[in-house]
């Protein structure tokens, strides 16, 4: 448990440095394995005659699923499958992690077949006292996500706790 | 029948939906939504023995509450926005009942939007997860 964690300037110099982009694909089978994960029943996230009946081009992304980043090993993060580079990394030394919380803007709808481009930048840091953890390390992340017509289809701002 | 802007009014709760996600349900979210991270499948992990059980991974629950709005909408309109914290965690084999109440629903700029406020209750009737949506009605 940390006793004090202090942002240093070194850890400052990260906050907006934009990450390379990186792709995501949004399939239909990657849509059924999401939309099967979180428990869904609708059909229209599993069968492309109902979800055009529906009104969609294609199986429609489930709500807080961005489609899945493509995996490269030795480039991307073996646990979280993300890509490994975003930028310069923010040295803390935390062991662990718990997830804060998210909050997604959505602009347009997203089917599959459509191929996210994704950059993400760590657009915040601050440090909280848990009762149960002890001192928290809280970075923000905030992605963007632009669909194969440039266009930003999604924004996303999440809370990492590192103690 | 999907959801129309006269169908409900502000303080109408959203129909419930429960989980009760056991280690193979956390297993097939960590496939679907990439996150292995072994605090959601490994009882020996030295996370999951500090806490004393694996947890469900935050994210099932915010993609639940997103399954939640959108059996609500039954497609008649689309979330904006969508956002929650995690103030608790939740257990695997424990019933979690995600439910939420309109707040406020108006129109702007042509669009017929409402907001609701959202929970995710554990079994002693925590809310580990508050939420907010703001969806956008088609008709």
């Amino acid at each position: 448990m940390a006793e004090k964690i202090e942002i240093t300037p070194e850890m400052r110099a990260v906050v907006g440095v934009e990450s390379p982009p990186w792709t995501h694909e949004v399939t239909t089978t990657s849509v059924r394995a999401f939309a099967r994960g979180v428990g869904y029943t609708d059909l229209v996230y599993f069968d492309e005659a109902e979800a055009k009946r529906r009104g969609y081009r294609s199986l429609p992304a489930p709500a807080t699923y961005f489609g899945t980043p493509i995996f490269i090993p030795g480039r991307s993060n073996d646990t979280f499958s993300t890509p490994a580079q975003t930028g310069p990394s923010l040295k803390h030394g935390l062991r662990n992690v718990l997830d804060g919380g998210a909050e997604t803007e959505y602009f347009d709808d997203i089917c599959a077949g459509d191929t996210l481009t994704v950059t993400s930048k760590l657009a915040d840091l601050a440090v909280r006292e848990s009762k149960t953890t002890g001192a928290m390390l809280i970075v923000t992340q905030e992605a963007t996500c632009k669909n194969q017509h440039g266009k930003v289809v999604a924004k996303q701002r999440s809370q990492g706790l590192f103690y | 029948m999907p959801l129309s802007f006269d169908s409900f009014k502000e303080g109408d709760p959203l129909p419930l939906l429960k989980k009760k996600p056991g280690v193979t349900q956390l297993v097939k979210y960590a496939a679907g939504g990439g996150d292995f991270n072994p605090l959601h499948h490994d009882f020996a992990f030295p996370q999951s023995k500090a806490i004393g059980s694996i947890i469900v991974h935050g994210r099932f629950k915010y993609a639940a509450l997103g399954e939640l709005v959108s059996n609500w909408l039954d497609h008649g309109g689309r979330i904006k926005k969508l956002s929650c914290q995690y103030r608790g965690m939740d257990l695997p084999d424990k019933e979690m009942t995600l439910g939420g109440v309109v707040k406020r629903k108006w129109q702007e700029g042509g669009e017929k939007l409402a907001e609701v406020e959202l929970f995710v209750k554990n079994e002693e009737g925590k809310n580990t997860t508050p939420g907010s949506a703001v969806v956008v009605l088609r008709g």
